[in-house]
């Protein structure tokens, strides 16, 4: 069926208004409508990593999730959620559960609970072939604890604990390709994707990552106005710009086979999107050209990489 | 009628979990507990339970993987030692936090550094505080037995607390010995199914586990976890009556050998009570008026009992086989003198020995000598010193 985004908008939340995330934060954009991409008939348990997302949605006695929901710590979300999964096929097999429709396992993480702390229970939780997927939502940084760097944290970002000094320039290392990193575990169904346009794309993945038998993994774009420093009302500018620059690039691995979903035709420089956020400011000083150069020529390694690997599948 | 059998305590661990038959166990391979899991994937893989076994890829993810099995509505166990149950710390607490009932053979190893692979207490003893409740085994015939009274315990409505099992790394883990088990059909009758009043994958009725908790409930929470604590007492010599019931094998809080005339007494956990059993009776025929009190149940701690228990001797050791590194003392014995003193039992000297540290043996000979000890203090002499160490080269 083809995608239509007035119908999905019309779906019964799943994930309900008067939680806490903050204006013009990427991540509850993301997280509902990825949960649209549920079948109403199926249930859901979703586990999340502790982290904006879980703080500001499940405050006793308050909770925005419709579906069941589990919290236990911040590096175990997946292996979590892998335990709920195993339940649920051990209960079903004994005739436990009598219940129409299927359920559904998500974990949702930031890119600290997942890039970071979290890396070894999900690679754990994917290489043992759980049915579930697994939701990355990547905004850079350790956000809920105030700002502080990760390994998904892009080169030169100033962060609290990478901050931009007299000897600094911000963060000094590359960051970590964890889509990669989750296409070598060859798991069925690996997706990068971001909140752009009609959401078209993230829904799409989101149902191909649900209903795919076995581990998927989805890495989202997720810009978070207090870390990166824009204005609230401008975070679907951002995403877009983070895709049309090919710092994002959105693309899938089905079974191994990649396929680029979005070739811009008109690819920006990077500097469009670094100049739209106040973390990368100190980049545009007089004699720093030269890091704005890097940056660039960093993203056109990893996207001629990213053509080059879709051309030889 | 009872099947006799020989078997290590690992064995009769995975035995006890086979004839449970949960619905998850998720494990992570670690010495001495390893078998455990070894055991349980081959009745897996041989079709003789149906349980869901999910080789984790730490001792981290296997407690949070009991955590989401049992949040989900299914039974989860696992088992570890040492080092695991530290890499399992964090999850530990929230387990217990969550009120979930999961249960973990503990097979007792000395914890890292530096790295010993030999029987001390000093990985549960760590784990005191952690909410969980503790039985403490002294052969494999009481650890199988523990293990089929945990899932009672555990998921009684008044307690819902998650239990460890616990028994000596390789003294009573590897040793073979004779051990009565239960029929499977008794078992699953005494054990019963799990209905869990609320879980995660009741889609009727969905539920949210785990949230931010801020200054206005955590307290009230941690009260509640309290209180649990405190109705699992009474839980656990309910169950531990029914299964004499069954079995003719009597538990409580902590049994006591050849007590009624002591005028001296050792309290010791696990294995160790079984040497001491051999010196009690040794010095017994020689007239000596030794008796030895050996706790099963350590959380919750049955503090006015044990006072109680104690307060008739001349004088107490404590053994620990674990240091607190408090300068005062063992955790076994700190946590028995303040009962003593809080429940005003003012009577007996107390003393602390600490031994067996990363499996050092402990001969008959060094107990006979901490009863001469205790029958010089009570003489009467008086305590030089409270916390010392034996078998140790100092």
């Amino acid at each position: 069926m083809a995608y239509n985004f007035k119908e999905v908008a019309r779906k019964p939340e799943r994930f309900t208004g008067g939680h806490r995330m903050c204006a013009g934060c990427g991540a509850p954009v993301v997280i509902r409508q990825i949960l649209r991409a549920l079948k109403p008939e199926d249930h859901a348990v979703i586990s999340a990593a502790t982290g904006c997302l879980e703080v500001s949605t499940f405050l006793y006695p308050y909770s925005a999730w419709k579906d069941s929901f589990i919290h236990s710590a911040f590096e175990n979300a997946a292996a979590t959620i892998s335990g709920a999964e195993a339940a649920y096929n051990g209960m079903r097999r004994r005739g436990k559960l009598d219940q129409e429709g299927e359920t559904k396992f998500i974990a949702f993480g930031g890119d600290g609970g997942t890039y970071d702390i979290g890396i070894q229970a999900l690679s754990g939780a994917m290489e043992r072939g759980h049915d579930m997927v697994y939701v990355c939502y990547d905004n850079g940084a350790y956000m809920n604890t105030g700002i502080q760097r990760s390994s998904a944290t892009p080169m030169f970002a100033d962060t609290t604990t990478s901050p931009v000094g007299r000897e600094s320039q911000g963060k000094n290392q590359r960051k970590k390709d964890l889509t990669e990193i989750m296409v070598n575990h060859h798991i069925p169904y690996v997706a990068q994707t971001a909140a752009i346009g009609n959401l078209k794309d993230l829904y799409e993945k989101a149902e191909k990552a649900i209903y795919t038998k076995g581990p998927a993994f989805l890495n989202v774009l997720a810009p978070c106005p207090r870390g990166w420093r824009y204005e609230a009302s401008d975070l679907m500018q951002i995403n877009k710009l983070a895709v049309d620059t090919c710092f994002w690039p959105l693309y899938e691995v089905v079974e191994g086979k990649y396929t680029v979903n979005y070739k811009p035709k008109n690819k920006l420089p990077v500097v469009e999107f670094l100049k739209a956020q106040g973390r990368f400011r100190h980049l545009f000083k007089k004699g720093n050209e030269e890091l704005l150069d890097m940056i660039q020529k960093e993203v056109d390694r990893r996207w001629e990489r990213l053509l080059s690997l879709e051309a030889s599948n | 009628m009872a099947i006799r059998e020989r078997l290590s305590g690992n064995e009769a661990v995975a035995y006890a979990m086979k004839q449970i038959n949960p619905d998850v166990v998720a494990a992570f391979p670690i010495t001495p507990s390893t078998e455990i899991p070894q055991y349980f994937s081959a009745y897996v893989a041989n079709g003789e339970v149906n349980t869901e076994f999910i080789p984790v890829e730490s001792e981290h993810s296997a407690m949070s993987a009991c955590i989401g099995a049992q949040a989900a509505g299914g039974r989860a166990m696992t088992a570890t030692s040492a080092n695991g149950l530290a890499l399992m710390w964090e999850m530990l607490y929230i387990a217990s936090g969550a009120r979930l009932p999961i249960v973990m053979a503990c097979v007792n190893r000395a914890l890292s550094g530096p790295i010993n692979i030999h029987n001390d207490h000093s990985d549960s003893m760590g784990a005191r505080d952690s909410g969980w409740i503790q039985l403490y085994s002294e052969s494999s015939q009481e650890a199988y037995d523990n293990m089929l009274m945990a899932h009672r315990i555990a998921e009684h409505p008044d307690v819902l607390l998650p239990v460890m099992v616990c028994q000596d790394g390789f003294i009573t883990s590897h040793a073979i010995e004779n051990i009565e088990l239960l029929e499977d059909e008794k078992v699953k009758e005494f054990v019963g199914e799990y209905k869990p009043a609320h879980y995660l994958l009741n889609k009727e009725n969905p539920i949210a586990i785990g949230p931010l908790d801020h200054f206005t409930h955590y307290f009230e929470h941690k009260r509640q976890q309290a209180e649990a604590m405190r109705n699992a007492k009474k839980v656990i010599l309910e169950v531990a009556d029914e299964f004499y019931k069954l079995t003719g094998r009597k538990y409580g809080y902590f049994e006591e050998y050849k007590t009624d005339d002591a005028e001296v007494c050792i309290v010791v956990l696990n294995s160790t009570a079984g040497t001491a059993k051999f010196v009690v009776d040794k010095m017994r025929e020689e007239g000596k008026k030794v008796g030895l009190v050996k706790p099963r149940v350590f959380r919750p701690f049955p503090a006015p009992e044990i006072a109680g228990a104690l307060a008739r001797f001349k004088a107490v050791a404590v053994m620990d086989k674990a240091d607190s590194f408090n300068a005062a003392g063992g955790p076994l014995f700190t946590e028995i003198t303040s009962a003593v003193l809080a429940h005003g039992a003012t009577g007996p000297k107390f003393i602390n020995y600490i031994y067996g540290l990363g499996g050092r043996d402990v001969k008959a000979d060094d107990i006979e000598f901490i009863y001469n000890k205790l029958l010089e203090i009570a003489a009467p002499g008086k305590v030089d010193s409270i916390y010392n160490y034996i078998g140790v080269r100092e």
